[in-house]
């Protein structure tokens, strides 16, 4: 243990996360005086350059925002532009959309819990060494992976960046060979998901409670993921929902501020620190999933209300076999649809659309012209949102550690930022640790 | 073990992270890579970050800040070979649609006190900065065509990466030509091939994402393009999306401006 009185401690380049970050923390007399979460990666510039292209654009261009998550900016794009234009995209095509997102959640949560955070709780520095203590599970984790990428490359030609997305539904429409296919491999995956939530729940969870008001959809019959009413609670784990407002309004709720130390913009909702993603949704939605699954959940120590984002491991894994089940039942009740894409002709308009990225809630909001051409863009990705609140927690997880040398300090740190599964591509439009003890 | 291993990094610059993460989309590919290479340095997968040199670097994204252009200089001396993955990486990528904009109108779109962000007025390929051995293309680049360098590096030889166009992917896999059949315009006669002819296959025309073939004939596709409905500006928006400073597409959106479309950019 450390007894000078000034101390710095300083991640510079986090590890096992999207894009590139640093976090600063200044310790005075025992005291974390400040914790900054700072986002270097350059910023790329997506509102401005959305500007002046044709409608639709955005849904090709804001999927490279992030190589992880694509479909959730395609398909924000696509529903925010078809907002504008007045026009619902409903029946088989909707299903089809949600079955490419469902593709999306298995693969980047899988990504994420085992390849990304899951040898945190193992004391590993990556997903290659745990391979070579437990070389199944790796493997388990690969192939359950998989099946999301193959969902992705069945409906939208490959796993990073799809093709075959567009307004109004898809450019071809998949055949029934693929798709049973794919309803062979979600067999597997539903094992493998299964035996996921079984081994989250065995690890072991450092203890940490945390505040925060949570922002998720709330839809009306499903667990939320290609829609719903946002819908804040305050932090109080009992407190009924604040607020919930009509996407339309989502603007005048949350609201993006500019940090000096960071290149990434910093949300606030209804002036609150609040948080979004599987907390938020566990929050906002467990009692939308079927009863197993709240079981699931309950008998891995999981509340109504989960405040220990180290669990949101136990989430994700419950969300992915969720995803798979969902999935299943898309396939199974699947007739193809007439067409491919409905007409989406272009109008003067503003058009607003949010949906559950993995790592959180994603809001678009398009404004265009009566050509269709792109006049204003607005987008509010899952990590600006969660930043102040990424914050917050690690200034009470440091205060209680301390006691720990730097080195032990940094490693918990950033497993603490990578409960959040930070996408700071997305942020950016992540991280180097800096404790300063003093 | 008695001989080492051969040292793999892989970094990121300016970029969606896209095309390191097509490196962990190679799952049943991956364990087996893994045991044949030491993962030097690679933060996208792993907080090991051992120093250099390294036997192969592959590099991701574009040169879009001060700080960007000594690193990439201080990998390149580390590294015996480096590979440049990427449209972001080989042609500057999407945010490179900035070049010769007005980097405060920029700013200011985004940020309400742009003071204090580091940003150059431009982004550019791997390639304007630092030699490189050998430059993939794709936004995002293909897992075969990757897993394809990274063994043809390890093994000393040149990677059998095609230089023709789409068009001859679309033959190979007997996909009905989008342009002919359903005048669908398409950039496939001159960008690379590389994807498989994905978007043909999907029924769409191709938009470039692989970036120019070898010495294209941008010019002959024009009256093409128009034939197929699209009008001027909307060619020049299709050169200039996700390899817009690529020097043959960024030259076609030239060709294809007319001298009024010149003045609104
Ligand atoms: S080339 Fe495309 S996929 Fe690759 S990092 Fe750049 S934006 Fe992402
Ligand atoms: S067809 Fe063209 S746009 Fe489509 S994936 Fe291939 S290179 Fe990219």
């Amino acid at each position: 243990m450390t007894h000078r009185s000034h101390r710095l401690l300083s991640v510079r380049s986090l590890a096992r996360v999207e894009g590139e970050g640093a976090m600063h923390i200044r310790v005075r007399d025992g005291e974390v005086e400040s914790v900054k979460l700072s986002i270097y990666e350059p910023p790329r510039f997506f509102e401005a350059l959305l500007r002046g292209r044709r409608y639709d654009e955005p849904v090709d261009i804001t999927a490279r925002i992030c190589g992880i998550c694509p479909v959730a900016y395609q398909m924000t794009a696509c529903q925010a532009v078809e907002d504008a234009c007045g026009v619902t995209v409903d029946g088989q095509l909707a299903a089809l959309r949600r079955l490419l997102y469902c593709g999306e959640w298995i693969e980047s949560h899988t990504l994420h819990i085992y390849l990304l955070h899951a040898p945190d709780f193992l004391g590993l520095p990556d997903a290659l060494s745990l391979a070579r203590t437990d070389r199944a599970l790796v493997e388990r984790g690969l192939r359950l992976k998989q099946a999301g990428n193959q969902i992705m490359e069945v409906l939208g030609g490959r796993a990073v960046h799809p093709v075959n997305v567009r307004l109004g539904g898809f450019h071809r429409l998949p055949e029934a060979a693929e798709l049973d296919r794919l309803a062979r491999l979600l067999r597997t995956a539903r094992r493998d998901a299964e035996e996921t939530v079984a081994w989250t729940a065995t690890l072991d969870f450092p203890d940490l409670h945390v505040r925060h008001a949570l922002l998720a959809l709330r839809a009306a019959d499903s667990y939320p993921l290609d829609g719903g009413v946002p819908t804040l609670h305050g932090a109080l784990p009992d407190a009924p929902a604040l607020t919930s407002f009509p996407v339309g309004e989502f603007e005048r709720h949350v609201v993006e501020a500019q940090v000096p130390h960071s290149t990434a913009l910093q949300a606030s909702a209804d002036g609150l620190r609040h948080l979004t993603g599987p907390l938020a949704r566990w929050r906002t939605a467990a009692d939308r999933l079927p009863v197993e699954l709240r079981d699931l959940g309950a008998a891995a120590g999981l509340g109504e209300v989960c405040d220990n984002p180290f669990r949101s491991i136990v989430i994700r894994a419950i969300e992915v076999l969720w995803a798979v089940r969902e999935a299943q039942r898309l396939l199974e009740a699947y007739e193809p649809p007439p067409r491919p894409a409905v007409p989406v002709p272009p109008r003067a308009g503003v058009g607003h659309a949010a949906t559950e990225a993995p790592r959180g809630l994603l809001y678009h909001r398009y404004e265009l012209a009566a050509d269709g051409t792109v006049v204003t863009a607005d987008i509010v990705p899952p990590t600006a949102q969660n930043q102040a609140a990424i914050e917050a927690d690690l200034r009470e997880f440091v205060q209680q550690r301390l006691h720990l040398d730097d080195a032990e300090l940094t490693r918990q740190c950033e497993q603490a930022i990578r409960n959040y599964d930070p996408c700071i591509s997305c942020a950016t439009h992540f991280l180097d640790l800096t404790v300063e003890r003093g | 073990m008695s001989t080492p291993r051969p040292r793999l990094a892989v970094w990121k610059f300016s970029s969606c992270d896209g095309c390191q993460l097509t490196l962990l989309d190679c799952e049943e590919d991956l364990l087996p890579l893994a045991d044949r290479v030491d993962v030097a340095y690679f933060l996208e997968a792993s907080r090991a970050a051992g120093p250099g040199p390294y036997d192969l670097s592959l590099v991701e994204g574009s040169i879009a800040a001060q700080a960007d252009v000594e690193r990439i200089h201080e990998i390149r001396a580390q590294s015996r070979a480096l590979v440049t993955i990427g449209a972001c990486a080989t042609a500057g990528g999407i945010q490179a649609l900035r070049n010769g904009r007005d980097l405060d109108e920029l700013l200011s779109t985004v940020y309400a006190d742009p003071a204090y962000i580091d940003t150059l007025a431009t982004s550019t390929p791997i390639a304007a900065h630092v030699p490189v051995d050998f430059e993939l293309r794709g936004c995002p680049i293909d897992k075969r065509q990757l897993l394809e360098v990274v063994s043809a590096f390890l093994a000393g030889r040149k990677p059998d990466i095609p230089d023709h166009s789409v068009c001859f992917e679309c033959k190979r896999r007997g996909v009905t030509c989008v342009t002919v059949a359903h005048g669908t315009p398409c950039l496939g006669p001159v960008t690379q091939a590389g994807c498989g002819a994905l978007c043909p296959a999907f029924a769409r025309g191709c938009f470039g994402c692989f970036g120019p073939s070898a010495s294209p004939n941008t010019r002959a596709l024009l009256p093409l393009l128009h034939a197929d409905g699209l009008p001027e500006h909307d060619v020049v928006r299709l050169y200039r999306t996700f390899n817009a400073e690529a020097p043959a597409f960024r030259d076609a959106a030239g060709d294809a401006l007319s001298p009024d479309e010149e003045d609104r950019r």
